[in-house]
Protein backbone atom coordinates (compact mmCIF):
# COMPACT_ATOMS: atom_id res chain seq x y z
CA UNK A 1 0.00 0.00 0.00
CA UNK A 2 1.12 3.38 -1.05
CA UNK A 3 -0.36 6.87 -0.01
CA UNK A 4 2.26 9.18 -1.77
CA UNK A 5 5.12 8.76 -4.45
CA UNK A 6 7.33 8.50 -2.15
CA UNK A 7 5.86 5.58 -0.08
CA UNK A 8 5.62 4.18 -3.87
CA UNK A 9 9.13 4.56 -4.82
CA UNK A 10 10.44 2.96 -1.53
CA UNK A 11 7.77 -0.08 -2.17
CA UNK A 12 9.68 -0.21 -5.84
CA UNK A 13 13.12 0.05 -4.75
CA UNK A 14 12.95 -2.63 -1.81
CA UNK A 15 11.07 -4.99 -4.67
CA UNK A 16 12.92 -4.04 -7.96
CA UNK A 17 9.45 -3.58 -9.20
CA UNK A 18 8.14 -1.31 -11.67
CA UNK A 19 5.49 1.09 -10.57
CA UNK A 20 2.90 -1.16 -12.69
CA UNK A 21 3.92 -4.07 -10.90
CA UNK A 22 3.37 -2.62 -7.63
CA UNK A 23 -0.16 -0.77 -8.34
CA UNK A 24 -1.31 -3.53 -9.65
CA UNK A 25 -0.86 -6.04 -7.01
CA UNK A 26 -2.19 -2.68 -4.54
CA UNK A 27 -5.11 -3.22 -6.38
CA UNK A 28 -5.65 -6.41 -6.40
CA UNK A 29 -5.10 -6.58 -2.69
CA UNK A 30 -7.06 -3.78 -1.59
CA UNK A 31 -10.35 -4.19 -3.82
CA UNK A 32 -10.05 -8.43 -3.77
CA UNK A 33 -9.55 -8.67 -7.67
CA UNK A 34 -7.25 -10.54 -9.63
CA UNK A 35 -4.47 -9.76 -12.14
CA UNK A 36 -5.95 -11.00 -14.84
CA UNK A 37 -8.94 -9.37 -13.93
CA UNK A 38 -7.87 -5.59 -13.91
CA UNK A 39 -5.26 -6.52 -16.81
CA UNK A 40 -8.37 -7.90 -18.67
CA UNK A 41 -10.45 -4.21 -17.46
CA UNK A 42 -7.99 -2.08 -18.30
CA UNK A 43 -7.81 -3.76 -21.76
CA UNK A 44 -11.52 -2.83 -22.23
CA UNK A 45 -10.83 0.56 -21.50
CA UNK A 46 -7.98 1.08 -24.00
CA UNK A 47 -10.18 -0.65 -26.52
CA UNK A 48 -12.55 2.27 -26.34
CA UNK A 49 -9.92 4.85 -26.01
CA UNK A 50 -8.64 3.51 -29.46
CA UNK A 51 -11.65 3.66 -31.01
CA UNK A 52 -11.75 7.48 -29.89
CA UNK A 53 -8.71 7.93 -30.97
CA UNK A 54 -9.12 7.42 -34.24
CA UNK A 55 -12.34 8.09 -35.01
CA UNK A 56 -12.47 12.06 -36.34
CA UNK A 57 -9.12 11.45 -37.65
CA UNK A 58 -10.68 11.69 -40.97
CA UNK A 59 -14.33 12.22 -40.54
CA UNK A 60 -15.61 15.46 -38.95
CA UNK A 61 -17.62 14.95 -36.04
CA UNK A 62 -19.50 18.47 -34.30
CA UNK A 63 -19.79 18.76 -31.19
CA UNK A 64 -23.24 19.10 -29.26
CA UNK A 65 -23.01 22.73 -28.68
CA UNK A 66 -21.98 23.22 -32.81
CA UNK A 67 -19.11 25.55 -31.28
CA UNK A 68 -16.35 23.38 -32.89
CA UNK A 69 -15.18 20.30 -34.83
CA UNK A 70 -12.73 18.99 -37.09
CA UNK A 71 -9.22 19.70 -35.17
CA UNK A 72 -8.49 16.80 -35.24
CA UNK A 73 -8.69 16.22 -39.09
CA UNK A 74 -6.75 19.12 -39.31
CA UNK A 75 -3.35 18.25 -37.45
CA UNK A 76 -3.90 14.38 -38.99
CA UNK A 77 -4.00 15.82 -42.35
CA UNK A 78 -1.15 18.43 -42.03
CA UNK A 79 1.38 16.46 -39.99
CA UNK A 80 4.89 15.37 -41.76
CA UNK A 81 4.20 18.26 -44.39
CA UNK A 82 7.14 20.22 -44.67
CA UNK A 83 6.15 23.35 -43.07
CA UNK A 84 5.34 21.33 -39.90
CA UNK A 85 7.88 22.14 -37.12
CA UNK A 86 7.10 19.42 -34.54
CA UNK A 87 7.69 16.15 -35.95
CA UNK A 88 5.13 13.60 -37.02
CA UNK A 89 4.88 11.13 -33.88
CA UNK A 90 4.35 14.07 -31.76
CA UNK A 91 1.52 15.89 -34.05
CA UNK A 92 0.06 12.31 -34.70
CA UNK A 93 0.35 12.21 -30.57
CA UNK A 94 -1.52 15.74 -30.67
CA UNK A 95 -4.42 14.44 -33.09
CA UNK A 96 -5.05 11.40 -31.25
CA UNK A 97 -6.02 13.26 -27.86
CA UNK A 98 -8.01 15.86 -30.40
CA UNK A 99 -10.15 12.72 -32.24
CA UNK A 100 -10.86 11.38 -28.70
CA UNK A 101 -11.42 15.14 -27.03
CA UNK A 102 -14.24 15.45 -30.21
CA UNK A 103 -15.47 12.39 -29.33
CA UNK A 104 -16.45 13.45 -25.88
CA UNK A 105 -17.92 16.59 -27.20
CA UNK A 106 -19.87 14.75 -29.54
CA UNK A 107 -21.53 12.83 -27.09
CA UNK A 108 -19.40 9.43 -28.01
CA UNK A 109 -17.63 6.93 -25.91
CA UNK A 110 -14.58 7.95 -23.70
CA UNK A 111 -13.09 6.49 -20.90
CA UNK A 112 -11.93 9.65 -18.20
CA UNK A 113 -8.33 9.55 -17.87
CA UNK A 114 -8.77 11.06 -15.07
CA UNK A 115 -11.41 12.97 -15.91
CA UNK A 116 -13.53 13.54 -19.13
CA UNK A 117 -12.09 16.81 -20.08
CA UNK A 118 -8.89 15.93 -19.95
CA UNK A 119 -9.65 12.29 -21.96
CA UNK A 120 -7.36 12.87 -24.37
CA UNK A 121 -3.67 13.09 -23.31
CA UNK A 122 -3.23 9.80 -21.93
CA UNK A 123 -4.41 7.94 -24.75
CA UNK A 124 -2.96 10.40 -27.28
CA UNK A 125 0.67 10.24 -25.85
CA UNK A 126 0.66 6.50 -24.90
CA UNK A 127 -0.88 4.83 -28.51
CA UNK A 128 1.64 7.34 -30.44
CA UNK A 129 4.84 5.92 -28.12
CA UNK A 130 3.78 2.70 -28.72
CA UNK A 131 3.55 2.93 -32.41
CA UNK A 132 7.07 4.43 -32.35
CA UNK A 133 8.57 1.57 -30.44
CA UNK A 134 6.44 -1.15 -31.25
CA UNK A 135 5.02 -2.31 -27.74
CA UNK A 136 2.81 -4.92 -27.87
CA UNK A 137 -0.44 -4.95 -25.80
CA UNK A 138 1.19 -5.97 -22.63
CA UNK A 139 3.50 -2.99 -22.95
CA UNK A 140 0.44 -0.57 -23.14
CA UNK A 141 -1.58 -2.30 -20.58
CA UNK A 142 1.63 -1.87 -18.28
CA UNK A 143 1.72 2.09 -19.28
CA UNK A 144 -2.09 2.82 -18.18
CA UNK A 145 -1.25 0.95 -14.95
CA UNK A 146 1.31 3.39 -13.71
CA UNK A 147 -0.56 6.42 -14.74
CA UNK A 148 -3.20 5.15 -13.21
CA UNK A 149 -0.74 4.53 -10.18
CA UNK A 150 0.32 8.45 -10.26
CA UNK A 151 -3.59 9.76 -10.47
CA UNK A 152 -3.86 7.56 -7.51
CA UNK A 153 -1.45 9.35 -5.79
CA UNK A 154 -2.77 12.97 -7.19
CA UNK A 155 -5.92 12.07 -6.31
CA UNK A 156 -5.24 11.25 -2.51
CA UNK A 157 -3.41 14.16 -1.72
CA UNK A 158 -4.60 17.06 -3.89
CA UNK A 159 -7.33 17.46 -6.41
CA UNK A 160 -8.28 16.16 -9.89
CA UNK A 161 -10.82 17.73 -10.56
CA UNK A 162 -11.14 21.44 -12.30
CA UNK A 163 -13.91 23.07 -10.04
CA UNK A 164 -11.51 22.03 -7.14
CA UNK A 165 -8.07 23.02 -8.61
CA UNK A 166 -8.31 24.63 -12.01
CA UNK A 167 -7.43 23.31 -15.18
CA UNK A 168 -4.27 22.79 -13.72
CA UNK A 169 -5.75 19.57 -11.80
CA UNK A 170 -7.18 18.08 -14.45
CA UNK A 171 -5.39 18.42 -17.50
CA UNK A 172 -2.14 19.30 -15.33
CA UNK A 173 -2.40 15.37 -14.05
CA UNK A 174 -3.08 14.10 -17.09
CA UNK A 175 -0.30 15.41 -18.72
CA UNK A 176 1.99 13.92 -15.19
CA UNK A 177 0.37 10.74 -15.41
CA UNK A 178 1.14 10.26 -19.15
CA UNK A 179 4.69 11.79 -18.73
CA UNK A 180 5.56 9.20 -16.10
CA UNK A 181 3.65 6.36 -17.67
CA UNK A 182 5.62 7.31 -21.10
CA UNK A 183 9.30 7.61 -19.26
CA UNK A 184 8.85 4.33 -17.74
CA UNK A 185 7.97 2.46 -21.06
CA UNK A 186 11.33 3.79 -22.38
CA UNK A 187 13.10 2.34 -19.35
CA UNK A 188 13.46 4.83 -17.24
CA UNK A 189 13.64 4.37 -13.41
CA UNK A 190 10.97 5.28 -11.07
CA UNK A 191 13.01 8.16 -9.38
CA UNK A 192 12.68 9.64 -13.52
CA UNK A 193 8.83 8.50 -13.85
CA UNK A 194 8.28 10.82 -10.51
CA UNK A 195 10.78 13.60 -11.83
CA UNK A 196 8.81 13.37 -14.96
CA UNK A 197 5.66 14.01 -13.30
CA UNK A 198 6.61 16.70 -11.13
CA UNK A 199 7.59 18.70 -14.49
CA UNK A 200 4.23 18.28 -16.25
CA UNK A 201 2.68 19.85 -13.22
CA UNK A 202 5.72 22.63 -12.76
CA UNK A 203 4.84 23.59 -16.35
CA UNK A 204 1.43 24.46 -15.93
CA UNK A 205 0.96 25.98 -12.35
CA UNK A 206 -1.40 28.02 -12.20
CA UNK A 207 -3.68 27.08 -15.24
CA UNK A 208 -7.22 27.80 -14.98
CA UNK A 209 -10.38 26.42 -15.61
CA UNK A 210 -12.31 29.11 -17.98
CA UNK A 211 -14.86 26.85 -19.99
CA UNK A 212 -16.72 29.21 -22.73
CA UNK A 213 -20.58 28.51 -21.57
CA UNK A 214 -19.57 26.58 -19.27
CA UNK A 215 -18.62 23.68 -21.21
CA UNK A 216 -16.17 21.09 -21.55
CA UNK A 217 -15.32 21.98 -24.91
CA UNK A 218 -13.08 25.31 -25.19
CA UNK A 219 -10.02 25.37 -24.51
CA UNK A 220 -9.96 21.89 -23.19
CA UNK A 221 -9.65 20.51 -26.51
CA UNK A 222 -6.27 22.84 -26.87
CA UNK A 223 -5.48 22.32 -22.95
CA UNK A 224 -5.35 18.27 -24.58
CA UNK A 225 -3.09 18.99 -27.36
CA UNK A 226 -0.47 21.44 -24.87
CA UNK A 227 -1.20 18.10 -22.72
CA UNK A 228 0.27 15.73 -24.92
CA UNK A 229 3.24 17.94 -25.54
CA UNK A 230 4.24 18.89 -22.06
CA UNK A 231 4.21 15.14 -21.37
CA UNK A 232 6.07 14.50 -24.36
CA UNK A 233 8.74 17.32 -23.54
CA UNK A 234 8.62 16.23 -20.04
CA UNK A 235 9.00 12.58 -20.23
CA UNK A 236 12.48 13.59 -22.98
CA UNK A 237 14.01 15.63 -20.06
CA UNK A 238 13.46 13.15 -17.38
CA UNK A 239 15.17 10.53 -19.66
CA UNK A 240 18.17 12.74 -20.08
CA UNK A 241 18.51 13.57 -16.80
CA UNK A 242 17.11 16.41 -16.42
CA UNK A 243 15.37 16.39 -12.71
CA UNK A 244 12.86 18.32 -10.72
CA UNK A 245 14.23 20.66 -7.85
CA UNK A 246 10.66 19.78 -5.94
CA UNK A 247 9.78 16.33 -5.42
CA UNK A 248 6.40 15.33 -6.69
CA UNK A 249 4.80 14.83 -3.42
CA UNK A 250 5.67 18.44 -2.54
CA UNK A 251 4.70 19.25 -5.78
CA UNK A 252 1.11 17.82 -5.71
CA UNK A 253 0.81 19.08 -2.78
CA UNK A 254 1.67 22.87 -4.03
CA UNK A 255 -0.87 22.28 -6.97
CA UNK A 256 -3.61 22.05 -4.77
CA UNK A 257 -2.78 25.17 -2.67
CA UNK A 258 -2.29 26.95 -5.70
CA UNK A 259 -6.15 25.51 -6.99
CA UNK A 260 -7.64 26.25 -3.64
CA UNK A 261 -6.54 29.94 -4.24
CA UNK A 262 -7.91 30.65 -7.33
CA UNK A 263 -11.14 32.55 -7.34
CA UNK A 264 -13.87 30.68 -7.98
CA UNK A 265 -14.67 32.68 -11.22
CA UNK A 266 -11.51 30.63 -12.56
CA UNK A 267 -12.69 27.06 -11.56
CA UNK A 268 -15.13 25.94 -14.11
CA UNK A 269 -17.99 28.03 -13.29
CA UNK A 270 -17.97 29.69 -16.97
CA UNK A 271 -17.50 33.38 -15.82
CA UNK A 272 -13.63 34.26 -15.95
CA UNK A 273 -11.11 33.83 -17.76
CA UNK A 274 -11.68 32.66 -21.83
CA UNK A 275 -15.89 32.39 -20.55
CA UNK A 276 -15.74 36.12 -19.57
CA UNK A 277 -14.48 37.57 -22.68
CA UNK A 278 -16.89 39.23 -25.10
CA UNK A 279 -16.46 36.33 -27.80
CA UNK A 280 -16.84 34.19 -24.76
CA UNK A 281 -19.71 36.01 -23.28
CA UNK A 282 -21.81 36.04 -26.92
CA UNK A 283 -20.84 32.16 -27.11
CA UNK A 284 -23.18 31.32 -24.23
CA UNK A 285 -25.89 33.75 -25.20
CA UNK A 286 -26.29 32.09 -29.12
CA UNK A 287 -26.10 28.43 -27.50
CA UNK A 288 -28.16 29.41 -24.61
CA UNK A 289 -30.54 31.78 -26.25
CA UNK A 290 -30.02 34.36 -23.17
CA UNK B 1 -7.14 3.06 -0.91
CA UNK B 2 -9.38 5.34 -2.45
CA UNK B 3 -11.51 4.88 -5.96
CA UNK B 4 -7.87 3.13 -7.07
CA UNK B 5 -6.89 2.49 -10.42
CA UNK B 6 -10.54 2.52 -12.02
CA UNK B 7 -11.39 5.75 -10.43
CA UNK B 8 -8.67 7.38 -12.11
CA UNK B 9 -8.99 5.30 -15.66
CA UNK B 10 -12.86 5.26 -16.25
CA UNK B 11 -15.35 5.01 -16.05
CA UNK B 12 -16.04 4.33 -19.63
CA UNK B 13 -19.17 7.22 -20.52
CA UNK B 14 -20.99 9.15 -22.87
CA UNK B 15 -19.01 12.60 -22.86
CA UNK B 16 -19.03 15.58 -22.73
CA UNK B 17 -18.90 15.28 -18.64
CA UNK B 18 -18.68 13.24 -15.86
CA UNK B 19 -21.27 15.71 -13.66
CA UNK B 20 -23.01 16.70 -16.56
CA UNK B 21 -23.45 13.71 -18.32
CA UNK B 22 -22.62 10.52 -16.91
CA UNK B 23 -23.91 11.49 -13.56
CA UNK B 24 -27.53 12.49 -15.63
CA UNK B 25 -27.71 9.11 -17.11
CA UNK B 26 -27.32 7.55 -14.04
CA UNK B 27 -30.04 9.97 -12.43
CA UNK B 28 -32.28 8.43 -14.82
CA UNK B 29 -31.41 5.28 -14.29
CA UNK B 30 -32.01 6.27 -10.49
CA UNK B 31 -35.38 7.31 -11.30
CA UNK B 32 -36.66 3.86 -13.47
CA UNK B 33 -35.87 2.12 -10.49
CA UNK B 34 -37.39 3.95 -8.44
CA UNK B 35 -40.97 4.37 -10.58
CA UNK B 36 -41.12 0.35 -11.82
CA UNK B 37 -44.11 1.52 -14.07
CA UNK B 38 -44.39 2.45 -17.35
CA UNK B 39 -43.79 6.17 -18.03
CA UNK B 40 -46.31 8.89 -19.42
CA UNK B 41 -44.25 11.62 -19.00
CA UNK B 42 -41.85 13.33 -17.15
CA UNK B 43 -40.63 16.76 -16.54
CA UNK B 44 -37.55 17.60 -15.42
CA UNK B 45 -36.76 20.76 -12.99
CA UNK B 46 -33.16 21.74 -13.65
CA UNK B 47 -31.13 23.48 -11.42
CA UNK B 48 -28.20 25.48 -11.21
CA UNK B 49 -25.56 24.78 -13.25
CA UNK B 50 -27.75 22.18 -14.68
CA UNK B 51 -30.23 24.71 -15.64
CA UNK B 52 -27.12 26.83 -17.41
CA UNK B 53 -26.03 24.29 -19.26
CA UNK B 54 -27.68 21.11 -19.80
CA UNK B 55 -28.13 21.57 -23.61
CA UNK B 56 -24.82 21.77 -24.75
CA UNK B 57 -23.78 19.74 -21.95
CA UNK B 58 -26.47 17.10 -23.31
CA UNK B 59 -27.81 16.93 -20.03
CA UNK B 60 -31.45 16.31 -21.44
CA UNK B 61 -29.56 13.33 -23.84
CA UNK B 62 -28.32 11.84 -20.56
CA UNK B 63 -31.40 12.33 -18.41
CA UNK B 64 -34.09 10.67 -20.38
CA UNK B 65 -31.45 7.86 -21.96
CA UNK B 66 -30.93 7.01 -18.02
CA UNK B 67 -34.60 7.01 -17.91
CA UNK B 68 -35.13 4.61 -20.50
CA UNK B 69 -32.80 2.31 -19.46
CA UNK B 70 -29.69 3.35 -21.02
CA UNK B 71 -26.19 3.06 -19.11
CA UNK B 72 -24.19 6.17 -19.25
CA UNK B 73 -21.87 4.36 -21.44
CA UNK B 74 -24.68 3.46 -23.68
CA UNK B 75 -23.79 5.47 -27.49
CA UNK B 76 -27.60 5.71 -28.42
CA UNK B 77 -27.71 8.34 -25.42
CA UNK B 78 -27.10 10.94 -27.64
CA UNK B 79 -30.20 9.80 -30.07
CA UNK B 80 -32.60 9.19 -26.52
CA UNK B 81 -34.85 11.76 -27.06
CA UNK B 82 -36.36 10.66 -30.59
CA UNK B 83 -36.19 7.27 -28.90
CA UNK B 84 -39.00 8.53 -25.92
CA UNK B 85 -40.86 10.12 -28.62
CA UNK B 86 -41.12 6.94 -30.56
CA UNK B 87 -42.53 5.71 -27.10
CA UNK B 88 -45.06 8.11 -26.63
CA UNK B 89 -43.56 9.60 -23.54
CA UNK B 90 -43.82 13.29 -22.95
CA UNK B 91 -40.82 14.63 -21.90
CA UNK B 92 -40.70 18.27 -20.58
CA UNK B 93 -37.48 20.61 -19.26
CA UNK B 94 -37.84 23.78 -17.05
CA UNK B 95 -35.19 25.93 -15.42
CA UNK B 96 -35.74 26.78 -12.05
CA UNK B 97 -34.39 27.39 -8.45
CA UNK B 98 -34.79 24.31 -5.83
CA UNK B 99 -32.66 26.11 -3.49
CA UNK B 100 -30.17 25.15 -1.23
CA UNK B 101 -28.78 21.76 -3.14
CA UNK B 102 -25.86 20.91 -4.46
CA UNK B 103 -25.32 22.83 -8.12
CA UNK B 104 -26.10 19.88 -10.49
CA UNK B 105 -29.40 18.62 -9.16
CA UNK B 106 -32.69 17.86 -10.57
CA UNK B 107 -36.23 17.41 -9.65
CA UNK B 108 -38.19 14.71 -11.93
CA UNK B 109 -41.50 14.75 -11.61
CA UNK B 110 -42.88 11.56 -13.07
CA UNK B 111 -46.94 10.25 -14.09
CA UNK B 112 -46.62 7.19 -14.98
CA UNK B 113 -49.37 5.45 -17.38
CA UNK B 114 -51.07 3.83 -14.23
CA UNK B 115 -52.33 7.58 -13.08
CA UNK B 116 -49.38 7.61 -10.19
CA UNK B 117 -46.39 10.25 -9.92
CA UNK B 118 -43.71 10.56 -7.86
CA UNK B 119 -41.00 13.10 -7.40
CA UNK B 120 -37.65 12.41 -7.22
CA UNK B 121 -34.92 15.12 -6.49
CA UNK B 122 -30.88 14.24 -6.89
CA UNK B 123 -27.52 15.74 -7.73
CA UNK B 124 -24.28 14.76 -9.32
CA UNK B 125 -21.47 15.05 -7.06
CA UNK B 126 -18.54 14.26 -9.62
CA UNK B 127 -17.08 11.82 -11.54
CA UNK B 128 -20.45 10.37 -12.58
CA UNK B 129 -21.62 9.54 -8.65
CA UNK B 130 -24.71 10.55 -7.42
CA UNK B 131 -26.89 11.46 -4.54
CA UNK B 132 -30.59 10.78 -4.25
CA UNK B 133 -31.51 13.85 -2.08
CA UNK B 134 -35.86 12.76 -1.52
CA UNK B 135 -38.50 11.04 -2.72
CA UNK B 136 -41.82 12.63 -2.63
CA UNK B 137 -40.77 14.94 -0.08
CA UNK B 138 -39.07 12.60 1.85
CA UNK B 139 -35.23 12.91 2.86
CA UNK B 140 -33.38 9.98 0.99
CA UNK B 141 -30.05 9.24 1.19
CA UNK B 142 -28.89 6.97 -1.22
CA UNK B 143 -26.26 6.42 -4.05
CA UNK B 144 -27.27 3.95 -6.13
CA UNK B 145 -23.86 2.11 -5.56
CA UNK B 146 -25.68 -0.27 -3.08
CA UNK B 147 -29.10 -2.56 -3.91
CA UNK B 148 -31.80 -0.70 -1.17
CA UNK B 149 -34.83 -0.69 -0.11
CA UNK B 150 -37.36 1.85 0.69
CA UNK B 151 -39.62 1.21 3.44
CA UNK B 152 -43.02 3.58 4.20
CA UNK B 153 -44.62 2.58 7.78
CA UNK B 154 -46.06 3.81 11.03
CA UNK B 155 -44.00 5.82 12.55
CA UNK B 156 -43.88 3.93 16.43
CA UNK B 157 -41.27 1.77 18.61
CA UNK B 158 -39.14 -1.06 17.26
CA UNK B 159 -39.94 -0.79 13.21
CA UNK B 160 -36.62 -0.64 12.46
CA UNK B 161 -35.42 -3.52 14.76
CA UNK B 162 -38.25 -5.51 13.26
CA UNK B 163 -36.51 -4.52 9.33
CA UNK B 164 -33.11 -5.34 10.90
CA UNK B 165 -33.80 -8.63 12.58
CA UNK B 166 -35.15 -9.74 8.55
CA UNK B 167 -31.67 -8.81 7.35
CA UNK B 168 -30.05 -10.45 9.99
CA UNK B 169 -31.99 -13.65 9.83
CA UNK B 170 -31.29 -13.71 6.01
CA UNK B 171 -27.45 -12.97 6.59
CA UNK B 172 -27.44 -10.11 4.62
CA UNK B 173 -25.44 -7.41 5.37
CA UNK B 174 -26.28 -3.56 5.86
CA UNK B 175 -24.40 -0.75 4.18
CA UNK B 176 -26.06 2.11 5.44
CA UNK B 177 -29.70 2.83 7.40
CA UNK B 178 -31.45 6.13 7.50
CA UNK B 179 -34.78 6.67 9.18
CA UNK B 180 -36.89 9.81 8.63
CA UNK B 181 -40.59 10.72 9.40
CA UNK B 182 -43.76 12.63 8.34
CA UNK B 183 -45.03 13.70 11.62
CA UNK B 184 -44.85 12.25 14.57
CA UNK B 185 -46.75 8.81 14.91
CA UNK B 186 -47.71 8.68 11.46
CA UNK B 187 -45.90 7.63 8.61
CA UNK B 188 -42.03 6.84 8.10
CA UNK B 189 -39.77 5.82 5.81
CA UNK B 190 -36.83 3.83 6.51
CA UNK B 191 -33.75 3.33 3.50
CA UNK B 192 -31.72 0.52 3.84
CA UNK B 193 -28.77 0.36 1.51
CA UNK B 194 -26.93 -3.72 1.44
CA UNK B 195 -24.21 -6.20 0.41
CA UNK B 196 -26.25 -8.58 -1.97
CA UNK B 197 -30.12 -8.60 -3.03
CA UNK B 198 -33.28 -9.53 -1.18
CA UNK B 199 -35.32 -12.65 -2.01
CA UNK B 200 -38.24 -12.07 -3.46
CA UNK B 201 -39.84 -13.72 -0.27
CA UNK B 202 -38.19 -11.80 1.98
CA UNK B 203 -39.63 -9.00 0.07
CA UNK B 204 -42.75 -10.24 0.84
CA UNK B 205 -42.20 -11.55 4.53
CA UNK B 206 -41.14 -7.66 4.70
CA UNK B 207 -44.26 -5.86 3.05
CA UNK B 208 -46.50 -8.76 5.20
CA UNK B 209 -45.26 -7.17 8.60
CA UNK B 210 -48.14 -5.26 10.53
CA UNK B 211 -47.62 -1.43 10.26
CA UNK B 212 -45.36 -1.79 7.01
CA UNK B 213 -47.47 0.15 4.28
CA UNK B 214 -45.13 -0.34 1.34
CA UNK B 215 -41.48 -1.86 0.56
CA UNK B 216 -39.29 -0.55 -2.86
CA UNK B 217 -36.77 -2.30 -4.33
CA UNK B 218 -34.25 -0.07 -5.88
CA UNK B 219 -31.72 -2.06 -7.74
CA UNK B 220 -28.31 -0.48 -7.85
CA UNK B 221 -27.54 1.45 -11.35
S1 LIG C 1 -10.52 24.21 -18.79
FE1 LIG C 1 -11.64 23.27 -17.12
S2 LIG C 1 -13.26 22.06 -18.09
FE2 LIG C 1 -11.70 22.50 -19.63
S3 LIG C 1 -10.30 20.73 -19.55
FE3 LIG C 1 -9.44 22.32 -18.24
S4 LIG C 1 -10.25 21.77 -16.22
FE4 LIG C 1 -11.52 20.67 -17.70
Amino acid sequence: MYSNANELKDLCDRSGKKIWQVAIEVESEYNETTIDEIRQKIKENIDIMRQACNKTLKKEIPSISGLTSGMAKKIFSYMGKDNAIFSKEILKSVAYSLSCFEVNTSMGKIVAAPTAGSCGILPGCLFMLAEKINAVDDDLINAFITAAAIGTIIEKNATLSGAEGGCQAECGSASAMAAAAMTEMLGGSVEQCLHAGSMAITNVMGQICDPIAGLVEIPCAKRNAIGVVNAILCADMALAGIECFVPFDEVIVAMYEVGKALPATLRETGIGGLAGTPTGVAARRKIFGE
Amino acid sequence: MGRGLFGILGPPMIGPSSSHTAGAARIGLMCRSIVQADIAEVTFFLHGSFANTYKGHGTDRALVGGLMGMQPDDERIIRSLDVAKKEKIKINFVKTDLGNVHPNTVEAVITSKNGETASIVASSIGGGEINLVSINGFHADLSGNYNAIIVRHKDKVGMISKITNMFEKNNINIVSLSNNREKKGQTAITIIEMDGELSPNMLTDISKTADIYSVSNINKI
